[in-house]
């Protein structure tokens, strides 16, 4: 097991919004956690990543517990997290936004940039332009290579699909399958997830800052209840 | 101890707090109730004083303003001056009209700044202090320049014998503040009230719910104008001379917001409070023996006093009374701490 | 071209509004060659704006990071200047160090000693008061208004502890005076804004090359960008906080001593003065951008000092704001800031 969260809660000042949250991704997974707006889902990976810190339960990665611990530190330890939305810095170039991706190590980047550049070749021709001049889909490439410049060995994923054309949506979850042939697990999160729950090994339903249901993603596919209410029949 | 001097140092302290604390409870609607962050109070300060010293009618005696165009010829200039019985009217006028050009220049830079973000409104209230400074200083026809405007009448001072003036004046001084102080609590505790100090805890969320927010802040910087528009104007009668000198931000801002920051903001008995004690210390700790007792120590010791309080006790020393909700700096805030 | 362009990069945002800067600036030239305004204000403002923009730098970095108006900036300014005025007439003469009227100069070389060692000083007091006040506040969770509202109050004692050391009255550093230099068409400049001129284009080169070549200086606009994302990069947040007080706070004390040495006194409400046209340049300039505060600062000098043509040069701090609120009027993202 890589990831283990255990009875988790979280929230904003007073406001509790997660309540005795448990998953669990193994090596090599890809998960997804579907859920309806405002249920959580993103409170739920800015507290594996220390973003914002839990309130109550466990939160283990490899054999550390990590809850509690500064982002910066999580981070180190092999969690890398795409925000949903503002995941670039966009007036810093191409280039930078992944050095800055290696901040922790510059060696490891050095070493890293090229290997980037290659799965992600879209981006070398821009390496000098700002980010904030990307497109939609270019900017959660550039989103996901600044993630994937510390090798980490989970990948958290806030809606990597929101507010993308389709035809970008399937090379967002194809570059997704082929992040996870290197070896990375893949926690995803996701409103909208038929095509996110296809190529998961498993997936949870998140309802009101509580998992609902835990189940491989075929299954959840063919869930009725899943499907009428959250894939939209 | 001679008795007499001591109670007309007594009597004067008190005039003095008094009309700090119309200051405080004006700043207590700014910062308290709106979370509005003005640091110009020197500018309405010097404009409610200039405002009725200018529209005050100087009826005893017209050399005293000779010297420049307006004053006692700008309000003999008026038809109807209003006199009931013996009593001139004019104090009621003048305080009326330091409120109304606050006010009006309120609206200005409300209107201008209440849109952004909220310290645009602290750099914007300190340049129009600055601003206003600078032509009371440069502008001789209107307010005599750095010479200033002296001998300013005294209200009713024709009423009562000379030697009794400063208890009149204390009686005048504490009935303005406590008609202030009972408006402003009714204010703050109606329903406009809470929904400002809403928007002070959360303003995305009172937008959501579908408050104009900016027309309550609008609102909210007028009317804490406008009641520090009504303590210069008492401070011009209580000092009877006005410089662009005598708005130095120590006295005219810093003071304040350490009054309110000590009394506890968002709590108008608290301003009321922390204006007597501060400047209580204030007068007191000239006193103090060597560099203790300066202007250079107590300088630091204001500033002092603020950071303090903000580090030590938030909410001063009677904090927001019943708590409708936490005060301004206990607001979580989206993202934790770095 | 090519330089301006990597210059504009630097700016958050699209670099045509550069390019109208510069059209600006062209235009008041022209004017200035012109028998409207004299050249001698133009020139002279561009030196007060180098001062302006300096300390604009550090306040615009200080806004862009840590998200709130740092009120004591002025104030750091004037510390810095007393600093050096400390080290110049009271440590350095007592080991020796004396000296004035260094080659063109007003000042002597004690002056290129002090200098680095108030901006030191300025730097480390800019990162106590920060662990001290602001990191507390800032672990709390309050409101940024809240944060500038103790800025206040450290400008206050500040400006106090000047007080008690040097008291109200005015200073100087030991200096002789030199003529002017005289150039064609009337333009006077003093010998000193040479220096002045200098050391704004020395730091502004060498800050431009830390934030866009060195690691921690591009984790610094990376903060200013995006707290959260910089965060969860890895990148330890606190200590690019420490250094964008220790790079303001030694701009600051740069900017202070300039001034003190080209006005040729010291007083304690110097800095405070000087607030308004600093958050002027910074707005102008847009919040967080360094190389918009130094502009917005050329700007601000040009038009105050150009402003004493017609009025009263008292009314120069009443310029700034009013170029700030024409600003926010119709731009209030600044000169290079996206559109809302
Ligand atoms: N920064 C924040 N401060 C306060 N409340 C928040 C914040 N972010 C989200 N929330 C609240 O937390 C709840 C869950 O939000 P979120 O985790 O973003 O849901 P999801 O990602 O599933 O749509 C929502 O009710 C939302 O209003
Ligand atoms: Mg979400």
């Amino acid at each position: 097991m890589l990831l283990e969260v255990c009875d988790l809660d979280a929230g904003y000042g007073q406001t509790q919004i997660l309540h005795g949250v448990s998953i669990r991704v193994d090596e090599r997974e890809i998960v997804t956690i579907i859920g309806p707006n405002g249920s959580g889902k993103s409170t739920l990976l800015k507290a594996i990543t220390g973003v914002v810190r839990p309130t109550a339960g466990r939160v283990v990665f490899g054999s550390d517990s990590i809850a509690g611990l500064s982002p910066d530190r999580i981070v180190r330890k092999g969690i890398s997290y795409v925000p949903q939305t503002e995941n670039v810095f966009p007036s810093l170039t191409i280039q930078e936004n992944l050095e800055m991706g290696a901040f922790l190590r510059r060696d490891l980047g050095r070493e890293r940039l090229p290997r980037i550049y290659e799965m992600f070749p879209d981006l070398v021709s821009k390496r000098g332009d700002r980010a904030s001049r990307l497109s939609g889909g270019q900017r959660q490439m550039l989103a996901l290579a600044r993630a994937l410049m510390l090798d980490p060995t989970l990948l958290l994923l806030d809606e990597p699909s929101a507010g993308l054309a389709p035809m970008m949506v399937d090379g967002v979850f194809d570059k997704i399958a082929e992040i996870n042939q290197t070896g990375v697990a893949i926690l995803i999160v996701e409103q909208k997830a038929r095509r996110s729950l296809q190529q998961s090994h498993r997936g949870y339903v998140l309802a009101t800052g509580q998992t609902r249901l835990e189940d491989t993603g075929e299954r959840l596919l063919a869930n009725p209840e899943v499907r009428r209410l959250y894939l939209g029949g | 101890m001679d008795i007499i001097g001591n109670l007309d140092y007594n009597i004067a302290f008190v005039v003095v707090a008094a009309i700090y604390a119309v200051f405080a409870l004006g700043l207590n609607v700014h910062w308290g109730y709106a979370g509005l962050f003005n640091i110009g109070i020197a500018g309405f300060f010097a404009l409610g004083a200039y405002t009725s010293a200018l529209l005050t009618k100087a009826s005893a005696d017209p050399r005293l303003f000779e010297d420049f165009k307006f004053g006692g010829n700008l309000a003999a200039s008026f038809e109807g001056i209003p006199v009931v019985g013996s009593l001139d009217l004019w104090f009621v006028v003048a305080l009326l009209g330091a409120a109304a050009v606050c006010a009006v220049v309120a609206l200005g830079i409300g209107f201008l700044t209440l849109r952004l973000r909220g310290d645009y409104l602290a750099i914007a209230t300190l340049g129009i202090a600055e601003s206003i400074r600078l032509v009371f200083l440069n502008e001789k026809w209107l307010a005599n320049g750095s010479k200033g405007l002296y001998n300013i009448p005294r209200f009713l001072g024709d009423v009562v014998a000379p030697r009794n003036y400063d208890y009149l004046f204390l009686v005048v001084v504490l009935v303005v503040l406590a008609i202030l102080y009972l408006a402003v609590e009714r204010i703050t505790k109606s329903p406009w009230g809470r929904v400002l100090r809403a928007i002070r805890e959360d303003e995305t969320t009172a937008a959501a719910s579908g408050k104009n927010v900016f027309k309550f802040k609008l609102q909210a910087f007028i009317l804490g104008a406008a009641i520090m528009g009504i303590g210069g104007a008492l401070f011009a009668y209580n000092v009877r001379f006005l410089s662009p000198l005598t708005f130095d931000p120590l006295l005219a801002t810093f003071i304040i917001w350490a009054m309110l920051m000590v009394g506890g903001s968002g709590n108008n008995k608290g301003a009321i409070l922390g204006a007597f004690i501060v400047w209580g210390v204030w007068t007191r700790t000239q006193f103090l023996p060597r560099f203790l007792g300066e202007p250079e120590f107590r300088l630091f010791l204001i500033g002092f006093i603020i950071v303090a309080v903000m580090l030590l006790r938030p909410g001063g020393i009677l904090g927001e009374g019943r708590k409708v909700s936490r005060p301004a700096w206990q607001q979580k805030t989206a993202s934790p701490e770095t | 071209m090519a330089t301006l362009k990597q210059v504009a990069r630097w700016v958050p945002s699209h670099w045509g509004a550069g390019h109208l800067v510069l059209a600006g600036f062209l235009a008041l030239l022209v004017l200035a060659v012109s028998p409207v305004i004299k050249l001698d204000l133009v020139v002279n403002g561009l030196f007060l704006g180098a001062i302006i923009g300096l300390g604009a730098i550090g306040l615009s970095l200080v806004y862009g990071i840590l998200k709130f108006a740092h009120i004591g900036h002025g104030d750091f300014m004037t510390l810095g200047a007393y600093f050096a005025l400390f080290l110049l007439s009271d440590l350095f003469p007592r080991i020796g160090l004396t000296g004035a009227g260094l080659g063109p100069f007003t000042f002597g070389y004690p002056l290129l000693l002090a200098l680095p060692l108030a901006m030191l000083a300025m730097a480390v007091v800019a990162i106590a008061l920060d662990l001290g006040i602001y990191r507390r506040l800032r672990r709390r969770g309050v409101n940024p208004v809240v944060l500038a509202m103790a800025s206040l109050g450290v400008a206050i004692a500040l400006r106090g502890v000047v007080q008690i050391f040097w008291g109200g009255g005015t200073e100087q550093y030991p200096r002789v005076s030199k003529l002017f230099y005289r150039l064609p068409m009337d333009v006077r400049i003093p010998p000193d804004n040479l220096f002045v001129g200098g050391l704004t284009v020395v730091l502004v080169v060498a800050l431009y090359l830390f934030l866009t070549r060195s690691k921690m200086g591009k984790a610094m606009r990376a903060t200013s960008d995006n707290p959260d994302l910089a965060r969860v990069s890895g990148i330890n947040t606190e200590h690019i906080l420490w250094w964008t007080w220790a790079i303001g706070g030694a701009l600051a004390a740069t900017a202070g001593v300039l001034l003190a040495v080209s006005q040729a006194q010291l007083v304690p409400i110097m800095g405070w003065r000087l607030l308004i046209p600093l958050f002027a340049a910074v707005i102008l300039g847009g919040i967080g951008n360094p190389f918009g505060a130094l502009v917005g600062g050329l700007i601000i000098g040009v038009t105050s000092e150009i402003s004493t043509q017609w009025l009263n040069p008292s009314y120069k701090p009443a310029m700034a704001f009013l170029v700030m609120i024409i600003m926010l009027l119709f731009r209030p993202r600044g000169l290079f800031g996206a559109k809302d």
